[in-house]
This record gives structure tokens, sequence and C-alpha cells, in this order.
């Protein structure tokens, strides 16, 4: 009889594990939330900083190599030196990175600093994850765009 | 009662009939958001840009390295059996490819021939992107033991005796070499491996600069060769100006609607070449008996070391135009399994697909993404859309418009734009 009852919740169990697996896969591909904050100037999480983010090129062309500029700053407004940034992203939706690897090439002084290697290969919501690490210590920061 | 049951069929029949009067009906009225427009505009070859700038071969654009690549494109003597050329597999017929699910030179190798229209659109190339430009491709084939299969000196002392002419004119003096064996280079054949060593190294740098030359002529050729206008790209030209009336059918613009709706091919199939030029894990089941297929995780690793890529003495390019290689995504689990998207130009008239041919017809090409099923290895990217048979067979449908507008039904050609003399 246990063993009966035990096969029966096993397989009664199966659509349950499905729709668990399923919702597992519905938070990978997270959908645009309403509202996505688009801002390209925005605190840290922390807020030790405030950071701006502006493609050399505009419009973003879809496929295209790109260098991008962060701007760091004190919430002051104080251009912060010598900072060392890391660049990360993805898109939510389809759970994959960026196609590319950018990294931090140039310190253009006064706060501002040169992205290369930045590309998106298609269109929708892509998030851009910046680590800075300055004088102050390190914060992150993530900026969503839409293509 | 019974009778009654009995007629039911048949108005449901006649319902149908009635709904796909109405649905070819609507085929001329289809509406189109203003998003939807855009996309499909962006997917029409009007909508390609000038060929991008190409660093690396400085005679990427010239006439005559075009004239003296095509030359060698078709020239069964660049092999070891005298009877394979670039064209043997990249058949001008077929749109430079060859039908088969594997290559076949002067053996068999474990993939697909890809098609070369559009190709110079592309940072990466073969299915696991192991190539930055179409002159380092080019030189991949030329050194395989199962394509080619010869070797560097053989290919100098050919360009020598059959090519002096037209390889000095664009690149100037050839080297002497004359002394050199008839058969040497970094191949798998162990003989000319031993003789490739025994050379002094100022001999083997000047072989390998008339051999990545060969590379940059081919290249300059295969520029030339253009995706042809098809009848989707009539069609979205046409798009809001009224006279897109009638060129697509009404399951054909239906599949269009789910290309780039909920089929989200347009995903990844996107512009003008629909293609991405990136590498993705579809889940594209493995080909029993060949070696494990790693994909772009090995290719990554490949170009890197390549000693042909962009940032190598060979090439023409300085450090900052080789961004592609330098800011390259090298690792990661993204990376395994995940091969090249193809254009989908031409692709209803090119079967088989996938990178080593295992998938026969279009059919079974779209109902594997639309179910989906787990990769072998790695994560595939894509989830299952559980389109419906109409859905499936639309969808087929618009893929047979991106066929070449006057080859249509024929089989399609590459068109090249080389000036003739």
């Amino acid at each position: 009889m246990l063993t009966y009852t035990t096969r029966r919740a096993l397989l009664l169990g199966i659509p349950v594990l499905l729709l668990a697996s399923g919702v597992t896969a519905g938070v990978m591909m997270r959908s645009v939330p309403e509202n996505l904050d688009l801002a390209l100037d925005k605190a840290t999480a922390a807020g030790l900083y405030r950071a701006t983010i502006a493609p050399d090129a505009a419009p973003i062309v879809v496929g295209a190599m790109q260098a991008w500029t962060v701007t760091v700053r004190t919430p002051a407004g104080a251009p912060v030196k010598a900072a060392k940034i890391g660049i990360n992203g993805g898109m939510p939706q389809h759970g994959h990175g960026l196609p590319t690897s950018p990294q931090m090439t140039a310190d253009l002084g006064g706060g501002r600093y040169r992205i290369e290697g930045m590309k998106f290969n298609m269109r929708g919501w892509w998030t851009l994850d910046l680590a800075i690490d300055g004088p102050k210590g390190t914060d992150t920061v993530t900026f969503n765009l839409m293509l | 009662m019974r009778r009654r049951a009995y007629l039911i069929p048949f108005i449901l029949l006649g319902a149908g009939i009635l709904a796909a009067g109405l649905h070819a009906a609507s085929g001329p009225a289809v509406r189109w958001t203003e998003e939807e427009r855009a996309t499909i505009r962006s997917l029409a070859l009007d909508d390609l840009p000038p060929l991008p700038a190409e660093p690396s071969n400085r005679l990427a654009n010239d006439p005559r390295a075009a004239e003296f690549g095509r030359a060698l494109f078709f020239d069964t003597r660049l092999s070891a059996d005298g009877r394979v050329a670039c064209a043997t597999c990249h058949n001008p017929e077929r749109q430079f490819q060859d039908g088969t699910p594997l290559a076949r030179g002067v053996g068999v190798t474990n993939r697909r021939t890809m098609p070369i229209a559009g190709t110079a659109y592309s940072p990466f190339l073969f299915w696991d992107g192991r190539k930055d430009s179409l002159w380092s491709q080019a030189l991949g084939p030329l050194e395989s033991p199962v394509e080619h299969g010869g070797d560097r000196t053989q290919y100098g002392h050919i360009v020598a005796e059959h090519y002096r002419t037209s390889y000095e004119a664009v690149f100037g003096p050839l080297p002497n070499m004359g002394h050199l064996p008839p058969h040497a280079g970094p191949v798998a054949d162990p003989d000319a491996t031993a003789a490739w060593k025994a050379m002094p190294e100022a001999d083997r740098e000047a072989v390998s600069r008339v051999f990545a030359n060969i590379g940059k002529a081919i290249a300059a050729y295969e520029r030339t060769i253009r995706p042809p206008v098809t009848r989707f790209d009539t069609y979205a030209s046409a798009l809001g100006s009224g006279s897109d009336v009638g060129i697509l059918s009404a399951d054909e613009i239906a599949g269009l609607r789910l290309f780039i709706g909920k089929g989200a091919c347009v995903t990844c199939h996107n512009g003008p070449l629909l293609t991405d030029n990136h590498f993705h894990n579809t889940g594209i089941p493995a080909v029993p008996g060949l070696p494990e297929d790693r994909g772009r995780e090995a290719g990554a690793k490949l170009v890197r070391e390549d000693a042909f890529n962009c940032l190598g003495k060979y090439s023409d390019a300085g450090e900052g135009d080789c961004s592609e290689l330098r800011f390259m995504t090298a690792q990661g689990p993204e990376l395994l399994r995940a091969f090249k998207t193809p254009s989908m130009r031409g692709v209803a008239s090119r079967p088989p697909y996938m990178h080593a041919g295992q998938i026969g017809t279009l059919a079974e090409v779209v109902a594997h993404y639309s179910t989906a099923p787990a990769a072998p290895a790695g994560d595939s990217e894509i989830r299952p859309l559980n389109l419906s048979e109409t859905e499936l067979r639309q969808l087929i449908a618009f893929l047979a418009t991106l066929e070449p507008r006057e080859t249509e039904g024929e089989g399609p050609k590459g068109s090249e734009n080389l000036p003739h003399p």
C-alpha cells in the first residue's frame, strides 16, 4: 500500500515538477519590467559614486562594434579620478550575456573613461553592469538599454 | 439527430473554406504596426550598408587582386591531388556551397560547407569563428589534410610558375623560392612538416607571406560575392508605398509575421543578411561517429592563437583596427556548442542544414526550433514555440521568399559584382 501511495504521489508529482521547472525557466527568461528605468545617469548601488554612460556614436547600431564613455563623479559632483571599471551585462529575457567582452581602455581625465569592445547583436532589453573601483571603494551600477 | 451530426463536418469544412478565403483575401490588406514595418525594412537588402573596411587586407578592394583571387578560387592545382579548388565545395552554381552534409575535398570534413555571399560583413568565419577575416579563412582549407591537402611551398611554387605576373602586379616581387622543397609546411603530413622545420626562418616567413597573399587575393574576390535580391526584398522595399500588394501570398505574410513575432526568429536572424553573425547553442544534435564538436568554445581559442589573425604579422591592420578580436568573448558556458548563425538568404534551396548537415529538410528545421529539444552539451538558448502545423507551414512559405528573385524555382545562383576587364 505504501509502495502504491508513493508511486502515485510520484506520478502526481510529475506535473508539479514540470510546472516548477517551467516557472524556473520563466525566472531565467525575465520579461521586461513595466516602467523600466532607462536613465543613463545613476547613483551606484551603495551610493559611493554617480555614473553616466554615453555611446561615442549615436544611434546605437545593432551588430556594430562601438566605444562608450563612462563618467564617474562623487555624489557631490566632483570627478572621480584613477578609477578602474569592469563591464558586464546581457539580456535578462534571453538569459545570455554580452556577445563581446568590453574593457576600459583609457582614462580620459576629468572622471571620464573609455570603454571599448561594446556590441549588441540583437534588439531588445539589454543591461550593462559596471563595477567601479575608485578611491572610496568598489560599487556597482546597472543600466538598462532598449534597442 | 444522426443526420444533423453527419452534416457537422461539412459545415465545419464550409466554415474552413470561408475562413481560408477570407485569410487569402486579407493578404493585400495586411496591417503592420510601425515597429513591425521598421523590423521588416531592417531585413531588406536595401538596408545593407556598404562593404565594411578591411584594414587587415590592404588589397581587399583592389579589382586586380579580385581577378587574381577569382583565378585561384577555381584552380584545382591548389590541392594534393590536382582535383580540389575552393569552388569544388563552394560551387557558384549552388550559392557557393555543395549541398552535402559534410564537405568533401581530398577527404571528408566534419562540417557543412558554408555559403559565401555576404560573409565580408562577418567578423568571424567558419561555424566556430576560428578565423577573423576572409583571407585567413581561405588559408585554412588549403592546409587541411581533408580539404585541399596541400602545403605552403607547393602553393608558393604554383604561384611562381602560373601567376607570377598577376601576383607581382598587386603584391610586389615574389621571393626566390626555386631552392625550396616542393612540399613543405606546417601541415598534417609528417614529411612536409619535417621539410618545413628544416627551412631557415627567413624562407619560412617569405613563403608564409606569399601564402597569406594567396588568401588576400581570394578574399578580394569573395568580397565581390553579394547576396542576390529576393522577392522578400521587393516586398520590404515596397512596404507602405501601396505597391506591396500581391508580392507575397497570405501564407508568406503570415510566415513573415511569425518570423518577426511569435517565432522570434529575428532575434538572431536580424539585419539585411538575416544573421547576427554571432554564435548560439540551439540544441542541434551531435552527429554519431564524428568527434566531439565544442563549437565556438574551440573556435575562440583557435582564432586567438592563429598566426594569420588581425593582430598577427601577416595582417595589414594596426592594433586599433582589431577590436573584434581584442574584445571577443573567449570563454564562458555560452560558447559550448555555440555555432554561427547562418544567413537565411537562399536557405530554402540549401539543404541539408546545420553545422554538420544533420537536419535534412526545412520542415525538420522549423520543427526543431518549435520544439526546442535539450542540447547534447551546454545549454540551448531557445525555448519551445509549440507552433501549429499551419504556422510551421507558413514559416516555411516565408523562408522560400528569401530565394533570389530572378532564379526562383530553378535553383539560385550567387551574384558577383566583379568589374570585368
